[in-house]
């Protein structure tokens, strides 16, 4: 129950996009229809999945105060090196996921193709780790995180896309063209959005 | 009326292209097609004749908001009116010099009709007044045709609201709905967000004071009287119905404190009856919504939380009170934020019942989730109706090759 919490909470109350704007060049650049932002959704999700409970163990292993009294270094503190490992791993991950695609599932790395790569860099997954290691979560708790992390943002962006193509045919304001009724539908949604809020222990 | 149609024809030339008001014609079908039919005629095919247009489903879904509207004031008058005729005073300010000419009495129409008047009345004439300038804002420089839809988000708006709201926040709360969920997008039909819904979110987000509490519900100062569903989220969790004074029957009626028009299930059925019977309501939607909120709440009552006293409330209250039948009636079958495609209609219906009862229960903060769950729906409907006409597509493919 506890983990089923963790992911209900990291999909709709703490979700990426909609509560925390994380994440959003792509989640509005990659939003005008539906098939595209479905295979965003998806590499997030399986990024995030992945690489979170990763940086849990390099963390719980390597960073923290104590985490290197396996090696006889129980007084060595490399926090400080966090943003730049988690960083690294997110890339290590993201090429090595790449590889193992185009090897062994080429139809899925040709629909995700472009997006693997550009998530390196996505504030929506690293932001996922960051918060792992501010919420002090346990491996197990980290992986359900990950997991409710990209599934809320899939189900963001794939509704996004959703309106976006109904709204194909609005007829905004010269000025609002675009970007600019993108941002507007995203806000209504983090509106929506929250009433989930203060839900959950 | 002759004599005034033909003024109107022979003003007419002055608003088309190139006349010298042309820039005032929103302004001028506006009032012409109020008062007479429209002079408009199609020059391109399809040329549809049908009575129904956009104007005859706006004023009846107004119809068959007028028992919803009466219930408001009599509701909010006779509330009001329990409590003063009990303390023996008039109200303050410039309602009691109007209420002392009627007299405060709770068993007499007339005086409940008043009294519920002077508070519904200032919040719905301050919706239509800034509402309506936003709209001619944007109809007058964007050259678009003013459309009786305001009129139904301007009266359902109100309704949702409770009675001792401060007027300008309504005023915030209807500028926001009018132009973010609605103008920006290009006017009805183009929206995807109902913007009397958009409306009430925002000012209850916006301003939680004067939108939550036991201090709001009853229009008399400084009252507190706990909305039926505040006084249940309070009580014991073995037997929250104890914690009521109120029966079923009058939950169903309505004559409970609440929102200004909300109360009372018995005029949203009739309102209900209406919009089904001319078919502008969608049946599905309201079948699924209501399926969705008795399953979920059934499935509430299975696995009872020893510390939270709403998930032991049985199915028949949970659809009496708070904003429930409102919402299923007139809110989520908006024809403009709903899902379109059928089978999408009642996906939709069932997520906005499932997620209406699942906020009402589980979230302590928004009891009133109602609201909120069409929120949701609104923003997935067009995901839905996306994944049945790939269904759709995928599926005749199969079949034809």
């Amino acid at each position: 129950m506890h983990y089923v919490d963790i992911i209900f909470r990291a999909i709709f109350i703490e979700n990426l996009p909609l509560s925390f704007f994380l994440g959003m060049c792509t989640f509005l650049a990659i939003s005008k229809q539906v098939k595209p932002a479905l295979g965003l959704g998806l590499a997030v999700l399986v990024l995030t999945a992945i690489t979170v409970p990763l940086n849990n163990l390099v963390l719980g292993y390597l960073l923290k105060p104590g985490a290197l009294s396996w090696l006889g270094q129980p007084d060595v503190d490399l926090t400080f090196l966090g943003l730049l490992i988690y960083i690294g791993m997110i890339a290590a991950v993201v090429q090595i996921l790449e590889m193992v695609l185009d090897r062994f599932v080429p139809t899925l790395y040709n629909t995700l193709g472009i997006f693997l790569p550009l998530l390196t860099v996505n504030c929506a997954i690293l932001g996922a780790s960051l918060f792992m290691v501010e919420r002090d979560y346990s491996f197990a708790e980290s992986a359900a995180y990950g997991f409710g992390a990209g599934a809320g943002f899939l189900l963001a962006v794939v509704a996004l896309a959703g309106i976006r193509e109904k709204c194909e045919y609005a007829n905004p304001p010269g000025g609002l063209r675009g970007l600019g009724m993108t941002f507007i539908t995203a806000g209504l949604m983090a509106l929506s959005f929250m009433g989930l809020a203060g839900m959950g222990g | 009326m002759n004599y005034l149609n033909k003024r109107f024809l022979e003003l007419k030339p002055l608003f088309d292209k190139g006349g010298k008001f042309e820039r005032w014609y929103p302004l001028y079908e506006a009032t012409d097609s109020f008062l007479f039919s429209t002079t408009k005629s199609t020059t391109t095919a399809p040329h549809i004749r049908d009575a129904i247009d956009l104007k005859r489903i706006m004023i009846t879904v107004i119809i068959a908001l007028i028992p919803c509207t009466f219930m408001a004031l009599w509701n909010t008058g006779y509330q009001a009116n329990l409590v003063l005729a009990e303390l023996g005073n008039l109200p303050d300010g410039w309602r009691g010099g109007v209420m002392g000419l009627v007299g405060i009495d709770p068993h007499s129409l007339l005086s409940n009709l008043v009294h519920g008047a002077l508070y519904f009345l200032p919040i719905y004439l301050v919706t239509v007044v800034v509402g309506s300038i936003w709209e001619a804002l944007f109809n007058l420089i964007r050259g678009h045709e003013f459309s009786e839809a305001f009129l139904v988000t301007s009266l359902l708006l109100p309704l949702t609201l409770p009675p001792t709201i401060p007027l300008w926040q309504v005023a915030v709360g209807v500028s926001f709905g009018v132009i973010f969920a609605k103008e920006v997008f290009g006017g009805v039909g183009k929206n995807f967000m109902n913007p009397a819904l958009a409306s009430r979110a925002f000012i209850y987000f916006a301003y939680p004071a004067q939108m939550t509490g036991d201090q709001i519900w009853t229009a008399v100062d400084g009252l507190s009287s706990a909305t039926p569903l505040a006084s249940l989220a309070q009580a014991s969790p073995t037997d929250p119905l104890a914690a009521l004074d109120i029966t079923w029957l009058q939950a169903f009626l309505g004559t409970i404190p609440g929102s200004l028009g909300e109360t009372s299930t018995l005029a949203c059925l009739l309102g209900a009856a209406l919009l089904l019977v001319t078919g502008i309501g969608s049946w599905r939607v309201m079948l699924s919504m209501l399926i969705g909120a008795v399953v979920t709440a059934l499935l509430f009552g299975l696995v009872p939380d020893p510390s939270n006293p709403l998930y032991a409330v049985p199915v028949h209250w949970h659809l009496v009170l708070g904003g429930f039948a409102f919402g299923l009636v007139f809110m989520a079958t908006d024809p403009v934020s709903a899902a379109q495609t059928h089978t999408g209609q009642w996906y939709y219906g069932l997520l906005i019942g499932f997620l209406s009862i699942l906020i009402r229960v589980a979230n302590p903060a928004y009891i009133e989730g109602v609201m909120l769950a069409i929120l949701m729906g609104n923003v997935f409907a067009p995901l839905i109706d996306h994944i049945v006409l790939r269904a759709n597509v995928n599926r005749r493919m199969l079949r034809h090759g």
